[in-house]
């Protein structure tokens, strides 16, 4: 009897301490953390820089506002007091949400995109593979298969279309000068920090119409969750008592016509015709064949055609498309040299030697399917830094515009080095070769990972010149895991980053004739 | 001081012996066999999985990038009877992972460590008639830094578990009829991504488990040789996400699984405290699951820690 109560203490005992151990079920998303943006400064001049493809903003349509004292905007005052007398929880999680920032908040919202359409299409029962199609974005495959270099450049058309429309926001902001609603009526309280910025047109509507017509062709099974958001977003700020409805209407109405020159732009940029055809992908064989190497072969089974072979075909950001083939790296070695074979054996080493230490570094950089691919890791790096900087909004779209031009770039003579070269994988050229990650399916040569981080890191090394070497270690990180994944060798993570490493410098010339300066 | 001797002891039970987490409780958590007190009972089992269909949320499908996805399972265990009534038993695994086709690399390495305390509550008698009531709990706790977000080849999904479960099994002459239910709380665990998609993105390297409940089921015969039992086992993840087509699994999707088999489990007359066990398993329905069909077969042996108990005490049919 005796004994048996102890027993029972200690599975009492047992019970609490497993029961406690196995509970837990909450977790932190770092992104709902962040601050309300209160920018320290409002960069007043951001009329004069320089645009991405806007030149002249009296091109586009922004109507004078209703005087203060009209009837019209005493009717808009009085729908921000409506909603700030009796302001649900969830109105107040809204607030909270997009108080954080417009660019930002869109820019995590094209991630979750990217995320979710970033699945190679299933096989066909004849072993064929269905391609998306844009004209008819529902049926399976949806449209798009947003893989890296769709998501590089959906990233960077976004991302250019915003700094655009606030640059253009910004002229008509100082040729209006309208004041806040909560200087106006010292009865409507401001919800988030105070801006001195002009509030016709609203900068955070102008991001959103910007936003949504890019997306609208970007994502085009996704209008509806995009014009939600948009919808939210203008409540968000009519509810803060940071902007009345006309200032919302006008800046959504501006956003769009400035978003009408990306798409212009985007459906002319030879993205839509990257695919390729049966014709192409063979010719891609021959070629190669003709100088004497080993071609590239798929390693999924059924074999799939190469991920979008005519990307490097695309109209760059930041340079011509001369350019693109000048930064061409020289030939790898030669599939048949030793130097290739050896060059292989260091990434069967790695494939057979796993730490548990490279497992981590492989899939924390591996943003494979499924993931927002490599530029939106960077973009989340990016993110989490420019929070800390209290930027305007304006210097937030120009800081990604750059990020991401750089990004879309970066894609574009890495694919074009892929497809010019057509370069085997190393479980291709040694089938003994496992992989810590996904396999690509497409070339070896050079490493679109280290393309893309070497790109990015140079630019966020530019914008923060005070995190000294943090970006340039994070990209050596990247480019290695691809090695110690055994997805590529070490020449190819190389040249990779010296390639990438020459795109980010673009960025950072235009970067540095902008007229934005550094706002640090 | 009386409070932590049964403690060293269990402390001892678990540092000495290991058992298995998967094959523990195919083996002993639902079943309505106990062994007498004192008694110590090391077993080693080994266990092969594969699977060549799986469930992509509820579309089946292969994969020529995955071909067949197997594992194997090495058991030490051990039971301790505690006390008359109450039992614990402890277990580890080793695994190894593999896909026959595809590029990805297979795994290995210690799997979870366990721990199941069984007790039989409750036991009516009537004519040839006996009704058990039995309530067990079980923790399980990853014992390696293996990578959770690797499937369908990592080891586990590397949480910290606790099932509890209630037993009832019915004997009538030498039939028998076992049903349970149990359910399982996991907790979150830590992947190497510092962000993953669910049905949105979340930014954090934590991840959120669903529970899980499971009903099994056994009927069969059971002498003082021998049990053969007949096997239904339904498992339900009460939360989770599909897996998306053509994506990567997730810890986190929701895993169900529905299988039958069966089981044996063989004493010699002239060896009684050796007993062999053989089973199979098969997945008949399932979502976000591999269709596994798993053979099993174990050894352990019995024996009491007393010196003047030579005999083992062990009896299925009087159990």
């Amino acid at each position: 009897m005796k004994n048996n109560r102890k027993y029972t203490q200690i599975i009492a005992l047992a019970l609490v301490i497993l029961c406690l151990a196995a509970c837990k079920k909450d977790i932190v998303d770092r992104t709902a953390q962040y601050p309300a943006l209160a920018p320290a400064n409002e960069d007043l001049n951001a009329d004069t820089w320089k645009a991405v493809l806007v030149t002249d903003p009296t091109v586009f349509t922004v109507s004078a506002p209703d005087a203060t004292n009209s009837p019209a905007y005493v009717a808009d005052l009085n729908e921000i007091k409506g909603y700030q007398r009796n302001l649900s929880s969830e109105q107040s999680a809204i607030i909270k949400y997009w108080s954080a920032g417009a660019v930002l908040r869109w820019n995590e919202i094209l991630r979750d995109l990217v995320a979710k359409h970033n699945l190679a299409p299933y096989q066909n029962l004849d072993g064929t593979y269905p391609a998306p199609s844009s004209a008819n974005p529902f049926a399976y495959p949806q449209f798009p298969f947003s893989n890296p270099p769709y998501a590089a450049r959906a990233y960077a058309y976004v991302s250019a279309a915003q700094y655009d429309a606030l640059v253009t926001a910004y002229h008509f902001k100082k040729l209006y000068n309208r004041s806040a609603p909560y200087v106006n009526d010292a009865t409507v309280k401001a919800l988030i920090p105070k801006s001195s910025l002009p509030s016709y047109p609203s900068e955070d509507a102008v991001v959103a119409g910007a936003s949504v017509e890019m997306m609208k062709l970007l994502f085009p099974t996704e209008i509806s969750f995009i014009e939600q958001k948009a919808a939210e977003e203008k409540l968000y700020r009519i509810m803060a008592g940071a902007n009345v409805r006309g200032e919302l209407d006008a800046g959504e109405s501006l956003g769009k016509q400035v978003a009408d020159v990306f798409t212009a732009r985007a459906r002319t940029d030879k993205a839509g015709a990257a695919i390729g055809n049966q014709a192409y992908w063979t010719l891609l064989q021959t070629q190669t064949t003709a100088k004497g190497e080993k071609y590239w072969i798929s390693l999924e089974s059924p074999k799939r055609p190469p991920m979008l072979p005519l990307f490097g075909k695309v109209k760059p950001f930041l340079f011509d498309t001369t350019t693109v083939v000048a930064l061409r790296p020289p030939a790898p070695f030669s599939t048949n040299s030793p130097e290739f074979k050896q060059a292989n054996d260091e990434a069967l080493y790695y494939s057979q030697h796993a730490t548990r230490a490279n497992q981590a570094q492989v899939a924390f950089w591996a943003d494979g399917i499924g993931t927002y691919t490599p530029p939106g890791h960077w973009n989340a790096i990016a993110a989490d830094e420019f929070v800390k900087q209290n930027y305007s909004e304006v210097r937030w779209a120009r800081n990604f515009a750059l990020l991401n031009m750089a990004e879309m770039d970066a894609a574009i003579v890495c694919w074009d080095t892929k497809y010019f070269y057509f370069n085997p994988r190393p479980t291709q050229f040694n089938d003994q070769i496992k992989t810590l990650t996904g396999i690509p399916n497409f070339p070896s040569y050079s490493s679109g990972h280290s393309n893309f981080s070497a790109a990015a890191s140079t630019v966020l090394t530019y914008l923060l010149p005070d995190r000294g070497t943090k970006f340039a270690d994070l990209a050596q990180k990247a480019a290695l895991s691809r090695l110690y994944g055994a997805i590529h060798t070490r020449q190819d993570i190389e040249v990779g980053l010296t390639t990438g490493t020459e795109v980010g410098q673009y960025a950072v010339t235009r970067g540095q004739n902008d007229g934005a300066g550094s706002g640090n | 001081m009386s409070f932590y001797k049964p403690i060293k002891k269990c402390i001892l039970i678990c540092v000495c012996l290991i058992a298995s987490s998967q094959l523990a409780h195919a083996q002993m958590e639902n079943d309505g066999i106990m062994i007498p007190q004192n008694y110590l009972c090391p077993g080693l089992m080994y266990g092969h999985s594969s699977w060549t269909n799986y469930w992509e949320g509820t579309f089946k499908r292969n994969n020529g990038n995955l071909g067949t996805v197997s594992s194997n399972e090495f058991n030490f265990m051990v039971t301790y009877g505690l006390a008359k009534n109450l039992i614990v038993t402890a277990g580890l695994p080793y695994m190894t992972t593999n896909a026959s086709a595809g590029t990805l690399e297979g795994q290995k390495g210690l799997q979870d460590i366990s721990l199941n305390i069984k007790w039989k509550a409750l036991q009516l008698v009537e004519g040839k008639s006996k009704l058990s009531l039995l309530a067990s709990v079980t923790g399980s706790t990853p014992i390696s830094n293996y990578q959770a977000d690797f499937e369908p080849l990592s080891l586990g999904s590397h949480s910290k578990n606790f099932t509890a479960r209630a037993v009832v099994d019915y004997v009538y002459g030498k039939y028998f009829f076992t049903g349970s239910g149990a359910y399982t709380s996991r907790s979150d665990i830590t992947i190497d991504r510092n962000s993953y998609f669910t049905t949105v993105l979340i930014y954090s390297n934590q991840v959120i488990l669903p529970n899980l409940s499971n009903y099994n089921f056994r009927t069969g015969y059971r002498s003082k040789y021998f049990i053969a039992e007949a096997i239904a086992d339904i498992s339900t993840s009460l939360g989770g996400f599909d897996i998306t087509k053509n994506n990567m699994p997730f810890p986190s999707n929701r895993m169900n699984m529905t299988s039958v088999g069966a089981n044996l489990r063989y004493r010699f007359k002239s060896l009684y405290n050796l007993e062999l066990t053989a089973s199979d398993q098969y997945v008949v329905a399932g979502r976000n699951s591999g269709q596994s069909n798993m053979i099993m077969g174990g050894v352990s042996y019995i024996f009491s820690l007393k010196a003047d108990k030579k005999v083992p005490q062990v009896n299925y049919y009087k159990n």
